[in-house]
């Protein structure tokens, strides 16, 4: 990923019932925004593991977005709640591990709200952008990985 | 359970800083029960390690293990031939299981991974209290269930200590006061009659004070 240094590469989590939908009409809407997002759909942003996250950075991600239901609104009642804990503990995570925290941030979107996500989108990538590359270039086979651990990445 | 939160990952990068090959090794018991020391924490810690590694230029080679516990020689086993192959291991067991692994394989640093806190319950989702201290020689009986050791902060067996505000602990306002819980559990079971015998100073020989303790149980030896 990112290897020639220039564009920052960014894992979206988006959760198949708001963000994921948001995506999909932004595009049949033939809305503009970066392309250097890498979308990973998830049922619910409750599934999401620090772990995911972590793995990303792992396997060269410059940033990681989570995008879930509007709070109050998820679809599994309290999933993007509990992803907003474990992005707040992965944040402070990776600041401990001398990585900046912004390179990962949590939005909330509705299904319908196509505009908010690219604004999203482009806000990450301009954060991203600021802060650089990623240091943390790809140090582990992501396939390795899979087979050892429950939870990782596809 | 015995509950224990990771320490941070400077503290483990200067622990491990030198050290090449890594093995994290979780517990499958407690720790995990607790979420600090089982499989999905060892990932996260692991992956903290590598991405600390690489940032900080430390050439650190991580690998990941969870046996299922770390206290009992037949578990450890099924670790043997990794942990040989690691220059240390961090261990995300509780204190008893780091010293377990220590013991066994005598060439190897062991660290640990986790600040080893306390025994209690899980109280509500991610919240965990202390319930027992192992004083040795339990006196639940007479409380009506609430340790008065673990649970006042003053340790009184005759208590209360007269500070409460409400039914808060003066010491700590974020806790109850152990003594207004027993005062209620005692007249809810009808024995509130318990509060006039005078409880004498406590013999601590049984709890840490005695030394280092030992369960030896004939019955059980070979
Ligand atoms: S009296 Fe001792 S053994 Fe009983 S709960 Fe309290 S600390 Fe634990
Ligand atoms: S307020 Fe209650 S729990 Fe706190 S020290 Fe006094 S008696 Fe113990």
């Amino acid at each position: 990923m990112n290897a020639n240094n220039s564009e920052p590469v960014i894992v979206a989590f988006c959760c198949h019932y708001c963000a994921y939908a948001a995506a999909d009409l932004a595009g049949s809407g033939r809305l503009q925004y970066p392309p250097n997002i890498r979308i990973v759909r998830s049922p619910c942003t409750g599934r999401l593991e620090i772990n995911f996250f972590m793995r990303a950075f792992e396997a060269g991600a410059d940033g990681v977005l989570v995008a879930g239901c509007e709070e109050g609104s998820c679809h599994f009642k309290e999933g993007n709640y509990l992803a907003k804990g474990r992005v707040n503990t992965a944040r402070q995570l990776l600041e401990e591990a001398g990585l900046e925290p912004e390179r990962l941030r949590m939005v909330n979107v509705s299904a319908a709200s196509s505009q908010k996500f690219a604004e999203y989108v482009r806000e990450m990538v301009e954060t991203v952008s600021k802060l650089g590359p990623s240091p943390v270039k790809k140090i582990i086979d992501i396939k390795d990985a899979n087979k050892e651990q429950t939870g990782a990445i596809q | 359970m015995i509950v224990a939160e990771r320490k941070t990952i400077p503290e483990l990068v200067d622990i491990l800083r030198p050290h090449k090959n890594i093995l994290v090794l979780g517990c499958g018991t407690c720790v995990t029960v607790c979420l600090s020391g089982g499989e999905r924490e060892v990932s996260i810690i692991s992956s903290a390690l590598r991405i600390a590694s690489r940032v900080q230029g430390l050439n650190f080679k991580i690998d990941e293990l969870t046996i299922e516990r770390q206290c009992d020689n037949i578990f450890i086993e099924q670790a043997a031939e990794t942990i040989q192959k690691a220059d240390a291991v961090l261990s995300t067991a509780c204190g008893a299981g780091v010293q377990a692994i220590a013991e066994r394989f005598p060439e190897k640093p062991v660290y640990a991974g986790l600040n080893t806190t306390f025994l209690g319950i899980l109280e509500e989702r991610g919240v965990w209290t202390e319930k027992c201290a192992a004083c040795g020689t339990c006196v639940l009986h007479k409380y009506g269930g609430i340790c008065p050791i673990t649970r006042c902060a003053k340790r009184m067996m005759n208590g209360p200590c007269g500070g409460s505000r409400e039914d808060r602990c003066e010491v700590r306002p974020d806790r109850p006061c152990a003594w207004q819980l027993i005062y209620k559990r005692l007249k809810d079971i009808k024995q509130l009659e318990r509060l006039t015998e005078i409880e004498p100073p406590k013999n601590w020989n049984s709890s840490l004070s005695g030394g280092p303790r030992a369960l030896i149980r004939e019955d059980h030896k070979i």
